[in-house]
């Protein structure tokens, strides 16, 4: 087990191994993807009060959870880099950092666009929306904050740090709408208990949510891999890489 | 692991703990200014200042919206299962509101216990569903219960 994981640990084994895995998620993120948007869209009843607008959770909850367990991953792959020196966590955790504010840029403006129609506003400053705030105000933080150093082993080190104190952030926006009054509704998935919404209504949910999540894990091991060639453009192996590729 | 490993994932855990320990207490301390409405039970003990601009929310109550025919003028009352609060209003409503929705309004609270609203926002529940299910539900006499027992529990949790 420990030897399987530090294997991934090496550069070379990473690249290898992620080209096998990489398609394999593009594939299977495409068809949850597409499948879960036209059974959300088109097929899945509307609301009784809201009617049409309702369809937009198909968009705005697994934006949400993405944009959370991005974050986390990130958090992880820092403490792995700052505790045991692993080079390969950095590198993912500087390219999850990019999609993660994305998705919570996605999560903030779907809900803008869900709160005119539903709530009559689009913004207020209740304690899920602005904790959501500070989610992306983190995640652009830890990308600034990495570009900021000439050294880049001190930008990984000081966005590390900064990963690692802002996981604070992520139960406080997970259970804002049960400690405080919000406008926000309560979660719509919990884990212990079924959702509070009828079978035809949740399945295309659960389904773009697994679709997203296995879009985060493609885009990450491509984008890793990216970032592997970048740093390790010396090294003997990646050299006879491109030698093989001419 | 190496020792050296250890102690620094324990250092590293230990400032995640104080941190988050930190973050908590000023939350907690905070927490009167996050809750982003008053219910009708803390205006009724008084907790909520008058004539200035505060936000109170609850569920609209069953047969109480006044509309006048002549203007966009409407008068109802809200609920907490508690405490109610008399709200008048003129403009547009949101969509959502109507009898047994939750809402939030903003605006000034009167001395003789009144809110005139300047804005009304409907609130919604995570209870998604079908419009004939919802009919069915609505037959067999849902809706309050779940927000009741919130209001409740949060209620119980101020006076702590």
């Amino acid at each position: 087990m420990w030897t399987f994981i530090h294997k991934w640990g090496s550069p070379k084994w990473f690249y290898v191994m992620s080209a096998k895995l990489q398609p394999l998620f593009w594939m299977v993120s495409l068809l949850l993807i597409v499948t879960g948007t036209v059974w959300g869209l088109a097929f899945a009843p509307a609301d009784y009060q809201q009617g049409d607008s309702f369809r937009i959770i198909y968009v705005h909850v697994p934006a949400a959870f993405l944009a959370q367990s991005i974050f986390v991953s990130m958090a992880l792959a820092s403490l792995v880099f700052v505790v045991w020196k692993i080079k390969v966590a950095d590198m993912a955790a500087k390219v999850m950092a990019p999609l993660g504010a994305v998705m919570t840029f996605v999560a903030l403006f779907s809900g803008a666009v869900w709160g005119v129609p539903t709530w009559g506003t689009w913004w207020m400053w209740d304690a899920r929306l602005t904790s959501m705030l500070i989610l992306l105000f983190l995640f652009l933080g830890v990308i600034a904050l990495r570009g900021a150093f000439a050294s880049r082993d001190s930008g990984s080190k000081a966005a590390s740090v900064l990963a690692m104190v802002g996981v604070i952030n992520i139960p406080i926006i997970k259970y804002s709408v049960d400690w405080w009054f919000t406008l926000h509704q309560p979660a719509t998935f919990t884990l212990t208990s079924r959702p509070a919404m009828p079978t035809e209504m949740w399945l295309p949910l659960l389904v773009m949510v697994l679709g997203f999540y296995c879009f985060f894990i493609a885009l990450t091991l491509m984008r890793t891999r990216n970032e592997i060639l970048r740093r390790e453009i010396n090294k003997r192996w990646v050299m006879d890489l491109f030698q093989e590729a001419r | 692991m190496t020792p050296k490993r250890r102690q620094k994932l324990l250092v590293i855990l230990g400032c995640l703990v104080l941190a988050g320990l930190a973050v908590g207490l000023t939350l907690y301390a905070l927490r009167a200014n996050i809750n982003l409405f008053f219910s009708p039970v803390q205006i009724a003990q008084g907790d909520a200042p008058v004539e200035r601009t505060i936000r109170a929310g609850g569920m609209v109550k069953e047969g109480s919206v006044i509309r006048d025919p002549q203007s966009l003028d409407v008068e109802f009352q809200i609920t907490d299962y508690v405490d109610e609060l008399a709200v008048a209003y003129s403009g547009i409503l949101p969509d959502l509101f109507r009898e047994g929705q939750g809402v939030v309004v903003i605006g000034k609270l009167l001395a003789n216990g009144q809110f005139m609203a300047d804005k009304v926002l409907a609130r919604h529940d995570e209870n998604y569903m079908p419009p004939e299910v919802a009919q069915a539900l609505e037959e067999a006499g849902y809706s309050a219960a779940d927000y009741q027992a919130k209001a409740a529990e949060v209620g119980q949790r101020l006076e702590l």
